[in-house]
């Protein structure tokens, strides 16, 4: 079942993308007439207009789940699910051609040549003769090398001059690239080119780590990669051809002859010496990339510049439409061929497709760890057998053994050890004795809910006794007031470091931190709830012969719960985000812990996996909380 | 004798920033027997909730004490029960265990106080509403509730500071003729702040008239309206040429501190 969906994503993306594309325009519809409906009878401005209004958020959604579709190529894999095997096709061709581009200005604004020439001159100019580093005689000579360098560019770069090797080499390639377009084009109009059973036998775009097929699937598909296959073989013939004019020859020799004159001579003055090595390299350094023969006159690539631009056009007419479904179902990238492999680039990389994000989730949430569920050993969400021994262990410390009367047993005169009951109990308080088990909750997710809500609870106990006390007492005001309100306004992750290395990085680390969080919160809240309670309600309840502890218990908390339930909602909001981040500092489980292992192997369907995980856990905690709030203080702000 | 009896009542306020002292209250004597009912009338700020809040032990005077039934007041108690202006009700209960608070705070038995609120909830006319939570209730209901509250706890001395005072006219006059009938019932030492001359004719046996800087009774009336209320329509006894000249009378008396007061500032 879940092989069979995993499969034909794509089909089900584009169930969905007809529904969200319907559901879009139907609550539009709706909306609008609701509108008309509504404008008579509530003026502009009266809350009652923001109540309510369903169909907007379905609208919303929906507009939310067509753009996630769409930029991430979503919409291509329904529609056009071959589309990225043929594109892989183009890319295929686009890579062949690149060494030969790299050297036209298509891609690059300039011809290589020219832009060696530029930074050649450049440098040259640049580069300044010291003074005193040769004999009058030496400076006239090195002078007259820079003209005869100057020379030699303009040889290389002077058309009538291009050797004859390079003039035929050249015309060929062009010749070669003309009848790949035709070819290309004769194919394309032809269209009987067939798949390989191989190619047809992959895997479709985007269910396995492989994100594209390699092998041509189509007609169209199998006429680029032949293409592409000779383009490449004419890519590295061109790669080849050198321009070494006859005359630049006998120029080249005369100067490397006389540069290697100046080297072996020594400077008049020893002190000079070093200047002197160091502008010979330099000089040197410039003339070798001139001795190779990369620079080509650029009128001398004419040929070869028509003849891409013919291939560049037979592509577009091969391509037909695929080319518009690129344009406009790929949209924020492109899909490009590396050595090995055609991977998706710009949105169609970080932006996973909802389909596969959901898929993502269902092989983490897959409780069956030797299936490939689960991340790293543990469940996502699951169930384990929990041995009550564990739980007593947490409770009872191992102290309360030591404190027994007695010693523990020794080893006796038999070679025995004989456990009394002083050891028992250090057993029991270490949690060794079975007491049987109690199925429990268990998984990254619930690790990082049992982190939240255990600092939360104590926050809670801890923090709105507190709070109220010093609501009501000038002693616990004063007292407490500095110590919290010092280290509330320090960022959480502040204090990370140093808790997770006093306390560990397992939970007991990331629990203390969390609680410093909620206390502080709970604290304030409590607090500002317990002052604001009417003098006029304490008065009546002392009147009514109520004691101090019944007027705290049964007036001033009650009063106080508003504010505490509102803490409530703004503590979990905030251990929450400190705990993934907590979580992503160190450690073995927890949600944030999966995105910190997305991040460092930049599994992008991962981290959003992890990130639409705890939004939604997020979004159920705070609706939790209204619903609570909700139901337990109807009476809030009506006293 | 569980009279209500002020010696000597002082009470100065100092305020914290400027220094200034206000004499709230100057020399204050008064005695009230049990079962009477008084109204104390003055204009704004010549203390008389002051005077009440100290005779409901929750500010201690300057200087003078306050006895009830010869005992020295300290502090507040249950014996002395108190409705405030807004009901000051305990919004997150609902009406019963609002009337119950008293009793829960004593930990009377469940039966018992069942009995004793729904009683009270008869008396002051609000039956059937225990279940109702109090923010859904009208202001005359919500001070309803709260006399509930405080009969239920059966005090000595009610207090009141203008209970009346946020009401409309027509459940003002009805929330009167209620007051009286619980004097008569419960037959309880009743003190009512009122700004309202009629309300004080209407409801005080006694009288009070407290004039200003330092506030201090500046006349008394004995009065023999609240009497005649209890069996006649409060409508006839404000017909009365008596009440219509005592009203007249102090009507002017306040006027006239008031004119006082405007002059001195
Ligand atoms: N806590 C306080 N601190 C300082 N001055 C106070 C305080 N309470 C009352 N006063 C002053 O004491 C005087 C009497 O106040 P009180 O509230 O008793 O007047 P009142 O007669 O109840 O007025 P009203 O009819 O407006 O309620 C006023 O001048 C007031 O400013
Ligand atoms: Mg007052």
């Amino acid at each position: 079942m879940f092989d069979w969906l995993s499969d034909n994503r794509a089909l089900i993306a584009a169930v969905l993308i007809l529904l969200a594309l319907v559901s879009f325009v139907a609550t539009i519809v709706i909306g609008r007439k609701q509108s008309a409906i509504r404008e008579k009878d509530e003026v502009f401005g009266d809350p009652e207009r923001n109540k309510r209004g369903w169909y907007w958020a379905v609208c919303g959604v929906s507009a939310l789940f067509l753009i996630w579709f769409y930029y991430s190529w979503g919409t291509a894999r329904a529609f056009f699910p071959k589309a990225a095997n043929e594109l892989c096709q183009v890319a295929k061709l686009d890579e062949a051609l690149s060494p030969i581009n790299a050297a036209l200005p298509a891609t690059s604004r300039y011809y290589k040549s020219t832009t060696l020439v530029a930074r050649n001159r450049e440098q040259l100019e640049a580069l300044a003769i010291p003074a005193g580093i040769f004999t009058a005689a030496e400076q006239a000579q090195s002078q007259a090398l820079y003209a005869k360098v100057s020379s030699l560019l303009a040889l290389q770069s002077d058309p009538s001059h291009l050797g004859q090797d390079a003039r035929n080499e050249l015309e060929a390639l062009a010749t070669g690239l003309s009848g790949l377009a035709s070819d290309l084009e004769a194919r394309a109009k032809a269209g009987n080119d067939a798949p390989s059973a191989e190619a047809l036998a992959q895997p479709s775009w985007g269910t396995t780590h492989v994100e594209i097929p390699l092998l041509p699937e189509t007609a169209r598909g199998v006429a680029f990669d032949a293409i592409a296959m000779q383009a490449s073989g004419l890519a590295k013939s061109f790669t080849r051809i050198r321009n070494h004019p006859p005359e630049a020859e006998a120029l080249i020799t005369e100067i490397r002859g006389e540069i290697d004159a100046l080297q072996e001579a020594q400077a008049s003055d020893p002190a000079m010496q070093e200047a002197r090595d160091d502008f010979l390299k330099a000089f040197e350094r410039i003339f070798r990339r001139l001795d190779d023969g990369t620079i080509f006159p650029a009128a001398a690539l004419n040929g070869v510049e028509a003849a891409i631009d013919n291939l560049d056009k037979a592509s577009m007419v091969a391509q037909g439409g695929l080319s518009w479904v690129a344009f406009a179902f790929f949209p924020g990238g492109e899909i490009v061929k590396s050595r090995t492999q055609c991977t998706e680039q710009g949105t169609g990389r970080w932006l996973p497709k909802p389909t596969d994000v959901v898929a993502q989730l269902g092989q983490l949430a897959n409780p069956n760890l030797e299936d490939g569920g689960g991340f790293k050993g543990t469940t996502l969400l699951w169930w384990k057998w929990l041995p009550i021994a564990d739980i007593v262990a947490f409770f009872v410390p191992d102290w309360i053994a030591d404190v027994m009367p007695g010693d523990y047993a020794r080893n006796n005169e038999l070679g025995e050890v004989n456990p009394n009951f002083k050891d028992h109990v250090l057993a029991f308080a270490q949690g060794d004795i079975y007491m049987g088990a109690i199925p429990m909750l268990d998984g990254h997710i619930w690790d990082s809910l049992f982190r939240v809500i255990v600092a939360l609870v104590l926050g809670v106990v801890l923090g709105v006794p507190l709070g109220i006390m010093m609501g009501v007492s000038r002693f616990f005001k004063s007292f407490f007031d500095p110590l919290i309100e010092l280290y509330r306004p320090v960022p959480p992750l502040a204090w990370a470091p140093l808790i997770l290395t006093i306390f560990g990085i397992q939970d007991d680390g990331k629990i203390f931190l969390l609680f410093m969080v909620a206390f502080a919160i709970m604290v304030i809240s409590a607090r500002t709830g317990a002052s604001g309670t009417q003098l006029s309600k304490i008065r009546a309840s002392h009147s009514l012969g109520a004691s101090v502890g019944q007027i705290l218990r049964h007036v001033i908390l009650p009063n106080a719960m508003p504010e505490i339930l509102t803490g409530i909602r703004i503590a979990i909001g905030v251990c929450w985000g400190t705990l993934v981040a907590a979580e992503m500092l160190a450690g073995t489980t927890g949600v944030g812990f999966i995105e910190n292992v997305a991040r460092t192997v930049s599994d992008y369907e991962l981290i959003w996996v992890t990130i639409l995980i705890m939004g939604v856990l997020g979004l159920v905690f705070d609706m939790c909380m209204r619903w609570v709030i909700h139901k337990t203080i109807p009476w809030r702000g009506k006293g | 004798m569980a009279d209500l009896v002020a010696t000597d009542l002082c009470m100065t306020f100092t305020n914290p920033q400027t220094g200034a002292k206000v004499e709230a209250l100057k020399d204050v004597n008064f005695r009230l027997k049990e079962g009477e009912i008084l109204s104390v009338l003055g204009p704004s700020g010549c203390g008389k909730t002051t005077l009440l809040n100290i005779v409901a032990g929750f500010i201690n005077p300057s200087s003078g004490t306050v006895a009830l039934d010869d005992e020295i007041i300290k502090g507040p108690g249950a014996d002395r029960g108190m409705v405030f202006q807004q009901g000051a009700l305990f919004e997150w209960l609902p009406v019963e265990k609002n009337v119950d608070f008293g009793l829960r705070m004593k930990k009377t038995g469940k039966a018992e106080a069942a009995a004793k609120v729904d009683h009270w909830l008869d008396t002051v006319g609000l039956q059937g509403f225990g279940k109702t939570p109090t923010y859904q209730l009208s202001g005359g209901m919500q001070q309803r509730v709260a006399l509930a509250r405080c009969l239920v706890n059966d005090p000595e001395v009610i207090l009141m500071d203008e209970p009346l005072g946020a009401l409309d006219a027509l459940t003002r006059e009805k929330m009167q003729s209620l007051v009286l009938e619980l004097w008569k019932e419960t037959g309880k030492t009743i003190m009512i702040i009122t700004h309202s001359v009629e309300e004080a004719l209407l409801l005080g046996e006694r009288l009070f008239v407290m004039a200003p800087r330092p506030g201090r009774l500046h006349k008394e009336y004995r009065l023999p309206f609240a009497e005649r209320g209890l069996n006649e329509s409060l409508r006839e006894i404000k017909k009365d040429p008596e009440f219509s000249r005592v009203r007249e009378e102090i009507l002017t008396m306040i006027w006239d501190m008031e004119e006082e007061i405007m002059g001195r500032v």
